[in-house]
């Protein structure tokens, strides 16, 4: 059988991508350095990162991408940096052979399945965590800096950024970010895609910077004492990829209320459109307000977070009596009870920070979510399906595919009564190409299909198990991580983790994750005959 | 100040019959305008077809001439040095607009050019000047705009588009029967973007206060929004108006299919408009997001009845034939359609097909060659309208920062001006705005004065 796709051109390009993966791993090294700790983690994945790099690039001189190669590119890049980012977890627990000993054996990254899951978590943004403890006591600083790290690396796209900062990217560009990038299609903002992939990255590194600012000020001010130099950076670099990761084990909950606030607008901005933020620095700040996507997904957070917020002010929302086997207690419980109950900010703040989470993909919690009540915790899986705007960080189906999916149905039911009626689905006033609109429709379906087939196959492999795990905790596990949300509910839930499940659900996880951040195509075409051959 | 329009009026000083108006394309527009134009203008023809050369130089006073209008030679032969205007009116755009350029190259003629596409016309009016054209007229969007007025406004007595058509001017004649007979202005006025400009009683103008009444016999000039024109025509007289509730049908995507379709949205319309090609249908869908459209042949009775056509107001026909214009017309006016227009391309079958029972028809050569006949013998009036022979003037001028209006509010601004000046509309990038007292009119804006004659020497260079 002849191959139709340049393999070795997509190869040689994820090379390139890794090798320059040494870069950002300067980082946890510097923070290794800075409070005294082992560098080796890190010096070792750089030594394999550049040199498996420099193999791979030797496959071929003349890399020529098309949309073939660029599918391949885009989703092997993914898995080699999760493979070589899970390196420096894999050294904490178990050393080096002959040079050094653990320096952590009880972290539970020492699993490789373990290690995998939680470095695909990160670099696809979701912020499910298998680490059995989240403490310094059982991991270094530096370590817990580079699980951050990978989140703000995937958060923008690790090919966007290769695309804005490698030359040899340039004219395949486009398609390496087309299949990359959240949402149906890439908005070029610049004639030259590298610009428009800096503009891209500029805005995203300014508005991190931003809030690392934000947030150490309010240390600074006395507003959060928790908050300090380490944090504030930890937490900027997942605000903004919609990550979710905490290197605290309670999450936001650990921080003021003032620090929840500051942080509730910068997972709007990482769950909007990027392309808004450059029309808004280039001048065109009507260009945000104008936007139909950006409307409606203020709209959808408006709505839901205030029918919640109503929810947890009459008491409602929440449980009164802590089940036992529960992330939380009956203390715990009666704490929640006694803030949210009748006091308006905490039950603003609570539902609003819950829902712009949920809904950008983050992941954070500024409270225990599974001390909510059923129908409560309903509306927040129905929230996991949402998805940020097209072209953010954020992940699920996006509101712009829900927006042209209700608008064409609205089209069906003119188009039954008037059959020659001709109606284009119209976003902003401008028509949308009947192929989009197709494309949308099978995304969606494959969305939602394989939601439901995993969340079969997990419960099953729980049950083979005794996990005992509930319908609603499968359901929410799978929308988690294939919408790269991170918590889900009960076991799974904001202050729990996904430690329990069985290898074999973990890798499948890995999966799930893996193909939630393509948005499932540009993988699952991969496994296609008709893509290999002619 | 800079009023939008040169005007060659100044130029016609030596008398009528020493204009000089040469018109290249002797075809239906082309002998129409040089008939009208023959007893007072000196006018050279010039076409390439020697047969209707030497018709025209029988049938009319004229002087035809056999030749290629894009060639300087022909030009000259048809004494360009001399000409005080140059009219391109053959069939083809490009034709006509390389014509107007070489005319300009050569002499100082004042250019008119007659296009179909609508594309050039918008060229034009983003830098008058374009292509060294002095004036455009668009076949296509002129006809639409005709039939737009037939339509819409059958009550007004006269329309005035400004400002590319965000602003119109209209004026209405007040009967007894109407509501806003015995009301004051104010009363009068429930639009948000209308403005009362003048009132013409006993063949004197008045200029409005909030307290004027409106007497029955009143004729009342509107200056606003084409929506609010629409509006107000609709109270003035309701029975007559088509509310935008009407329903009307537009038969055939052509040009001036769309165009209609999309002047009727401008003013609050929801049209139905039929095409049969499918690509067509979509494309017209696309662009028109208040228009219905519509993928079917016109004459299948089939899909007419299930979509209760015959329940239509109004019937626009606008199909490439004139023969199928008239049996969709006929067919709809069957079906119990109120009023049917039709778009007829040859100009003599108007009068036939009216005889046989089409209610308007409009030719839009006609109409093209009604346009340049007019604007030739007004001296250029585009976005000068002349109410009531003389009595008063709207001008559309350009606000430069020198202007008394510029950068205060109109309450202010209009102390400085004498009465009997009305600000009466404002557009700024296109955009209309309706001028209030404490509307502040900035550099640039567009802005229609309505003007008494008397003042209107003193005004036009403050402004």
């Amino acid at each position: 059988m002849k191959l139709r796709v340049d393999y070795k051109a997509s190869l040689r390009l994820v090379g390139t991508v890794l090798k320059y993966l040494a870069v950002p791993l300067c980082f946890p090294l510097v923070v290794a350095l800075y409070y005294g700790e082992s560098v080796l983690p890190f010096v070792v994945t750089m030594a394999v990162t550049v040199l498996v790099g420099i193999g791979l690039e030797r496959l071929t001189d003349e890399p020529d991408i098309g949309a073939r190669e660029g599918f391949l590119m885009v989703a092997t890049t993914w898995f080699a940096v999760t493979l070589v980012g899970a390196i420096p977890f894999l050294i904490e627990a178990h050393g080096v052979p002959f040079v050094t000993s653990a320096i952590h054996p009880e972290s539970t990254l020492g699993n490789p399945v373990n290690a995998l899951f939680e470095t695909m978590s990160g670099f696809t943004t979701t912020g499910a965590t298998v680490l059995g403890d989240i403490s310094f006591d059982t991991h270094t600083r530096s370590i817990m800096m580079w699980r951050q790290l990978t989140q703000w690396l995937g958060g923008m796209g690790i090919v966007v950024l290769a695309v804005a900062i490698l030359p040899e990217l340039s004219v395949g560009g486009a398609q390496l970010m087309d299949a990359e990038a959240p949402g149906p299609g890439i908005e070029k903002l610049t004639p030259r895609i590298a610009e428009t992939a800096r503009a891209l990255w500029g805005a995203y590194l300014g508005l991190t910077v931003l809030e690392i600012v934000l947030l150490y000020s309010l240390h600074v001010t006395g507003n959060a004492p928790n908050m300090d130099v380490y944090n504030a950076i930890a937490h900027g670099l997942t605000t903004m990829p919609t990550g979710g990761f905490s290197p605290e084990a309670r999450s936001i909950e650990a921080f003021s209320a003032a620090a929840q606030w500051v942080i509730i607008p910068f997972m709007v901005a990482a769950g909007t459109n990027f392309a808004l933020f450059w029309h808004v620095l280039t001048g065109e700040p009507k260009r945000l307000v104008r936007d139909t996507e950006f409307k409606s997904y203020l709209g959808i957070i408006g709505v839901i977070s205030a029918i919640l917020a109503a929810v947890l002010f009459v008491g409602d929302g929440l449980v009164s009596v802590a089940p036992a086997g529960e992330t939380y207690d009956q203390f715990y419980l009666e704490g929640v009870r006694t803030a949210l109950i009748g006091n308006v900010e905490p039950s603003i703040r609570q539902s609003i920070f819950q829902v712009v989470s949920i809904v950008t993909t983050t992941g954070y919690a500024s409270m225990d979510f599974n001390a909510w009540s059923a129908p409560t915790q309903y509306g927040l899986l129905f929230a996991m399906f949402i998805g940020g705007s097209a072209g953010s960080t954020g992940g699920a189906i996006k509101i712009v595919r829900w927006y042209v999916i209700l608008k064409s149905l609205r089209r069906e039911l003119f188009t039954t009564a008037h059959p020659e009626a001709i109606r284009p689905v119209r976003l902003a006033g401008r028509a949308v190409d009947e192929r989009a609109i197709r494309g949308i429709y099978a995304f969606t379906l494959l969305y939602l299909v394989l939601f439901f087939v995993s969340t079969g196959v997990l419960h099953l492999d729980a049950a083979r198990i005794d996990l005992g795990l509930s319908v609603l905790e499968s359901m929410s596990a799978v929308a988690a991580t294939l919408g790269n949300v991170g918590p889900g509910f009960g076991l799974v839930g904001p202050m729990g983790s996904y430690l329990d499940f069985s290898n074999s659900s973990k890798l499948y996880m890995v999966i799930l994750m893996w193909m939630g951040r393509l948005e499932i195509l540009p993988v699952f075409v991969l496994f296609t005959p008709e893509y290999w051959r002619r | 100040m800079h009023i939008r329009t040169r005007s060659p009026t100044e130029r016609y000083d030596r008398g009528w019959s020493n204009v000089r108006v040469i018109i290249v394309g002797a075809g239906q527009v082309g002998s129409s305008i040089a008939a009208d134009l023959d007893a007072t203008h000196e006018v050279v023809i010039v076409d390439c077809d020697p047969e209707r050369v030497d018709e025209l130089n029988y049938s009319l006073d004229v002087l035809a001439i056999h030749g290629d209008g894009t060639s300087v030679d022909t030009l000259e032969d048809a004494g360009i040095e001399r000409a005080d205007m140059v009219i391109a009116s053959t069939d083809d755009d490009e034709t006509n607009i390389v014509v107007c350029a070489t005319a300009k190259a050569v002499s100082s003629a004042f250019t008119i050019a007659r296009v179909k596409n609508t594309e050039y016309l918008r060229t034009w009016q983003h830098s008058e000047k374009a292509f060294g054209i002095d004036f455009m007229v668009c076949t296509n969007l002129l006809a639409a705009e005709s039939i737009v007025r037939v339509v819409g406004l059958p009550a007004a007595r006269d329309v005035d588009p400004f400002a590319g058509g965000e602003v119109q001017m209209a004026e209405f004649e007040v009967d007894d029967d109407s509501p806003v007979a015995n009301q004051t202005v104010s009363e009068a006025d429930r639009f948000d973007s209308l403005t009362f400009a003048a009132i013409l009683r006993n063949g004197a103008v008045t200029i409005p206060r909030g307290d004027t009444i409106i007497r029955p016999g009143d004729r009342v000039v509107v200056i606003g929004s084409p929506q609010s024109v629409q509006g107000f025509a609709t109270s003035i007289s309701p029975d007559e108006s088509p509310g935008t509730a009407e329903e009307v049908v537009i038969v055939g995507g052509s040009e001036i299919g769309y165009h209609v379709a999309r002047l009727l949205e401008e003013r609050g319309f929801k049209p139905r408009l039929l095409e049969q090609d499918p690509e067509r249908a979509r494309e017209l869908a696309e662009q028109l997001p208040g228009t219905i459209v519509m993928e079917s042949d016109a004459t299948d009775i089939d899909f007419l009845e299930r979509e209760y056509i015959g329940d239509a107001d109004l019937l626009v026909s606008a199909l490439d034939s004139d023969e199928k214009n008239l049996l969709v017309s006929l067919l709809a006016a069957r079906l119990g359609v109120e009023r049917t227009v039709a778009v007829i391309d040859t100009t003599p079958y108007v009068d036939l097909f009216e005889a046989v029972g089409v209610d308007v028809g409009v030719s839009p050569r006609e109409v093209v060659a009604e346009e340049i006949t007019r604007f030739t013998r007004e001296g250029g009036a585009e976005n000068v309208a002349l109410i009531e022979s003389d009595k008063a003037e709207v001008l559309e001028i350009e606000v430069d920062a020198d202007s008394v209006l510029a950068g205060r509010p109109i309450r202010e601004s209009v102390t400085s001006l004498p009465e009997g000046v009305v600000v009466g509309a404002i557009t700024r990038q296109r955009e209309f705005i309706t001028p209030r007292g404490d509307t502040v009119i900035e550099p640039g804006d567009h802005v229609v004065v309505f003007a008494d004659s008397s003042v209107v020497g003193d005004v036009a260079p403050k402004l």
